[in-house]
């Protein structure tokens, strides 16, 4: 009898090779798509991106934020202060904008960890409210009317010429198409992240404070320090993915950039219908979420409280989402973060062991 | 003299923070529930005054009574209904559900109502003033302050008075046991949202005779409220009413010295408490 | 016909059975006993018969009326009331408040009332003003069964009333029954201390790893009989 302890699993092998050909194919399609079609991926990449930092505070943190457009809007702040107030190229900025989200995410952590559970929600709200109104004061970004990039950083931003003179294409696309490879690398680095920080002993240790605070204390994992781990590593992939997603639209407003419903209510709504506590879950909910925008956005407000009811109704009667359901019918996990005991024979007299 | 007039402005602006704050503090005191959607219902609460106001030409206040009573059912229903099935160990679908709640609320209003702003007509005593010596107070703000006082008081000898708050503090305490008493938690849990939702009647009114208001404004008075809970100690009706003055005076003391700094302020005012004293102003012994 | 009858009594943990068809009754105006090691599912009983584990309505029959699908809150109501193993007083309300609260879902007239209640203990009169939880055990106790007495009960459910008590409290509590039976009220106690079973009921129930492995009236029961019933093991 043989028992070893694995976490990956053969749909996993078989995914890590589709995933290759998908990154490989996504990485070309410039060549052939729409430039609609890029513009699509952009926002799926993003939301994705800001899903999947979202899904790890509250689904395997524990951290239920309902304020992380503080870290998107602060983030594309810093962004378009580093290009307007430093002379930066974009490109770079948008390094900036995550470092000024973890900068940011200290103190909002020191504040917030004062509170539990819900309060520890609202809190994270009030701080984002706080950071919305502060940054409104900042005239040289335009203030409470907001400002757009200037012209010549647009123009002169790097690698636009390069791909341009590559596709044939206009500036604008170009564009476009660099952001849409930003999105690119940086929705395979989050999820590569997320993927191997919950396959650390930290991050085994953070499925076990959730699953049972008092029990992981007592076998010694440090709760508080996780929780600041992944606090802050959330705030800075927020962050980067706002200054991202600023470059890409060039005009920026308090409103617009603080937005709970765009950057937060949207989010939470991906995660919580596609499967919270998963890797997979937000994959599937971008998903849902792109095309229900697509069909859908013109009812505008009609839209919205379907939404909202929508996302009532899953967390009633299916809590762990699409994919959860179909994880509980066909046992098919692609990013497998669990340790499962493989019994190689006497399966039954270990099962029984176990008990 | 201009300060105190400030300051006097801010407490009783406070009034209005703590009718806002009450009915989540009443929710969460008794069964650990933070309801996202909150200041919506204020806000749906402030239209349904407005409608019968409207059509029926109903006197604001009468129109509030009546109007508190399809406010309860409704709260007694969504609790019943809804609620309940999320609460639990697990913090993630109230909080989730009541989010989605905040959502659908704000447009379903929206599309009922439109995004104009809309107020609640309370006539002659919309600009009725008392001269108090030098400084002159608006009869509005005044009522709001004596309402929420009022509004405490009896929250108050309902909890601590009654056969129902001694229903409502055990099944807080142990939901199983009170059950071995002849208790039925649903219920209970029901009802005092019930009464939230009466409270939350009662903020509407205020709202909606004082200011405009509109179908995005709930979020912010969450806000509001969930400072002034915070700011007087979980569990404590006159720590709420406390912080609900702290942040009233904040924000008209920052108004005061730049108008673009009132809601900065209130919030500025409660991070300072949130760091100082952690656990609010005047917390509950027993936690 | 008995007042209280059990009968093909199951409960289940999720996978786990903790409790396989058990027949018990409890004829008007007597006292029985349950005995049992710890784990027997002693206290799994007393949840059924309580409403707080759910079985099918005919699983337990409360004069004449099947009560064995109701809540616990409706099954109080009928007349069954419990003093939950561990006391439970509520943290919240003050000595008379948990007294009071006894007769939130049951009121009918009795001899049972606040007064009454501080004549059968009268320490709880001095302390009624405090909270619950600062009682010493026994007075908690007292506070316990008080709180049950409250709705005039018809039958009396006692979990381990003396469980972590010293034996002159359990003395005092126990010096209550009497008084208790004589108000109108049947009694089931749960008790680990055989002795103490022994001496208050009419009849016993010993069980072991869900079954009832024995039945009988105390003084027709050897000390072997027992030891196997409850331990599984002849006695050595």
């Amino acid at each position: 009898m043989e028992i070893t302890v694995e976490t990956r699993t053969s749909a996993s092998r078989i995914s890590g090779v589709v995933f290759l050909v998908l990154i490989a194919t996504a990485v070309v399609l410039p060549a052939f798509a729409e430039r609609g079609l890029i513009q699509d991926l952009f926002f799926i990449f993003t939301m994705l991106v800001l899903a999947q930092w979202w899904n790890l505070l509250a689904g395997y943190g524990g951290l239920v934020s309902v304020g992380q457009q503080a870290f998107v809007g602060l983030g594309a702040y810093a962004m378009f202060g580093a290009v307007i107030l430093w002379g930066l190229d974009p490109i770079p900025s948008i390094l900036i904008a995550g470092l000024a989200a973890l900068l940011l995410a200290i103190p909002t952590a020191f504040f917030a960890f004062r509170l539990q559970g819900a309060y520890f929600a609202i809190g994270t709200w009030v701080i984002a409210e706080v950071v919305r109104l502060s940054v409104a004061q900042w005239k040289q970004v335009g203030g409470g009317t907001g400002t757009s990039l200037p012209r010549s950083a647009t123009r002169e931003m790097w690698f636009v010429e390069s791909i341009t003179t590559l596709f044939d294409v206009k500036s604008s696309a170009a564009r476009d198409i660099l952001a849409y490879w930003l999105a690119l690398v940086l929705v395979v680095l989050t999820i590569g992240a997320i993927y191997w920080l919950l396959r650390t002993r930290r991050g085994l240790a953070l499925a076990a404070v959730r699953d049972n605070p008092e029990a992981a204390r007592a076998v010694g994992v440090d709760a508080g320090a996780m929780k600041w781990v992944v606090y802050l590593v959330s705030a800075l992939g927020t962050g980067l993915a706002g200054g991202l997603i600023y470059v890409q639209k060039a005009r920026i407003s308090p409103d617009a950039a603080f937005s709970v419903l765009d950057w937060t209510a949207y989010v939470i709504f991906i995660v919580v219908i596609g499967g919270i506590g998963t890797i997979e879950g937000p994959i599937v909910g971008v998903l849902i979420f792109f095309i229900l925008q697509a069909f859908l956005a013109d009812f505008g407000s009609w839209y919205l409280l379907a939404l909202g009811l929508i996302g009532i109704a899953v967390m009633l009667f299916a809590p762990r989402g699409l994919w959860g359901l179909f994880t509980d019918k066909t046992g098919i996990e692609l990013f497998p973060v669990r340790r499962r005991l493989v019994v190689h024979s006497a399966r039954d007299e270990v099962k029984k062991w176990l008990k | 003299m201009i300060w105190v007039d400030t300051v006097i402005q801010g407490v009783l602006l406070g009034g209005l923070y703590a009718l806002f704050a009450a009915g989540l503090s009443l929710v969460f005191g008794i069964m650990r529930l933070v309801n996202l959607a909150h200041g919506d219902l204020i806000v749906l609460g402030a239209y349904l005054i407005l409608i019968l106001v409207s059509l029926l030409g109903l006197n604001p206040f009468v129109a509030a009574a009546i109007a508190s009573s399809l406010m309860f059912a409704l709260g007694w229903v969504l609790q019943r209904a809804v609620l309940n099935r999320t609460l639990g160990d697990d913090i993630l679908p109230p909080l989730l559900v009541t989010f989605g709640l905040s959502i659908a609320l704000q447009n379903a209003l929206l599309e009922g109502f439109s995004a104009d702003s809309q107020r609640i007509d309370a006539g002659a005593l919309q600009t009725a003033s008392l001269s108090l010596g030098p400084i002159t107070v608006g009869v509005m703000p005044l009522l709001t302050f004596a309402s929420a006082v009022l509004v405490i008081v009896a929250l108050n000898q309902v909890f601590y008075r009654t056969a129902l708050g001694r229903a409502f503090r055990a099944t807080s305490d142990d939901p199983v046991t009170a059950s071995l008493m002849g208790i039925k938690p649903a219920n209970i849990f029901a009802t005092a949202t019930g009464i939230a939702m009466i409270v939350v009647t009662i903020a509407a009114l205020y709202l909606g005779m004082r200011a405009n208001f509109d179908p995005s404004i709930g979020p912010a008075r969450l806000i509001y409220a969930f400072e002034a809970v915070i700011i007087g100690g979980l569990g404590s009706l006159w720590g709420t009413l406390l912080g609900g003055v702290i942040i009233g005076v904040a924000q008209t003391v920052g108004a005061a010295i730049n108008p673009e700094w009132q809601i900065l302020a209130g919030h500025i005012a409660f991070l300072i408490v949130l760091i100082i004293r952690p656990r609010g102003l005047l917390p509950r012994a027993v936690d | 016909m008995a007042l209280l009858q059990a009968h093909n009594l199951t409960a289940f943990y999720g996978d786990f059975q903790a409790l396989f068809d058990i027949d018990l009754s409890l004829e008007a105006g007597e006292t029985v006993a349950i005995i049992g090691a710890n784990g027997a599912g002693k206290t799994t009983l007393m949840r059924s018969l309580s409403g707080v584990l759910s079985n099918a309505p005919e699983a337990i029959v409360f004069d004449g009326h099947p009560i064995g699908a109701l809540p616990a809150d409706a099954v109080m109501a009928q007349g069954l009331a419990m003093v939950p193993e561990g006391r439970r007083l509520f943290p919240s309300l003050s000595v008379e408040e948990n007294l009071l609260i006894g007769t939130y879902g049951r009121k009918v007239d009795g001899q049972w009332s606040l007064d009454s209640i501080y004549d059968l203990f009268p320490i709880l009169k001095e302390r009624r003003h405090n909270p619950g939880t600062a009682l010493s055990g026994g007075q908690q106790q007292m506070v316990a069964i008080g709180r049950a007495l409250m709705s005039n009960p018809r039958v009396l459910l006692c979990d381990e009333i003396s469980l972590g008590l010293a034996p002159v409290v359990i003395r005092d509590i126990y010096a209550a029954l009497p008084k208790i039976k004589a108000a109108g009220a049947s009694v089931i106690v749960v008790e680990q201390d055989i002795g103490q079973a022994m001496k208050v009921a009419d009849r016993v129930y010993c069980i072991m790893e869900g079954r009832v492995t024995l039945t009988g009236r105390p003084h027709a029961l050897s000390k072997d009989a027992i030891h196997a019933a409850y331990f599984g093991e002849a006695l050595a």
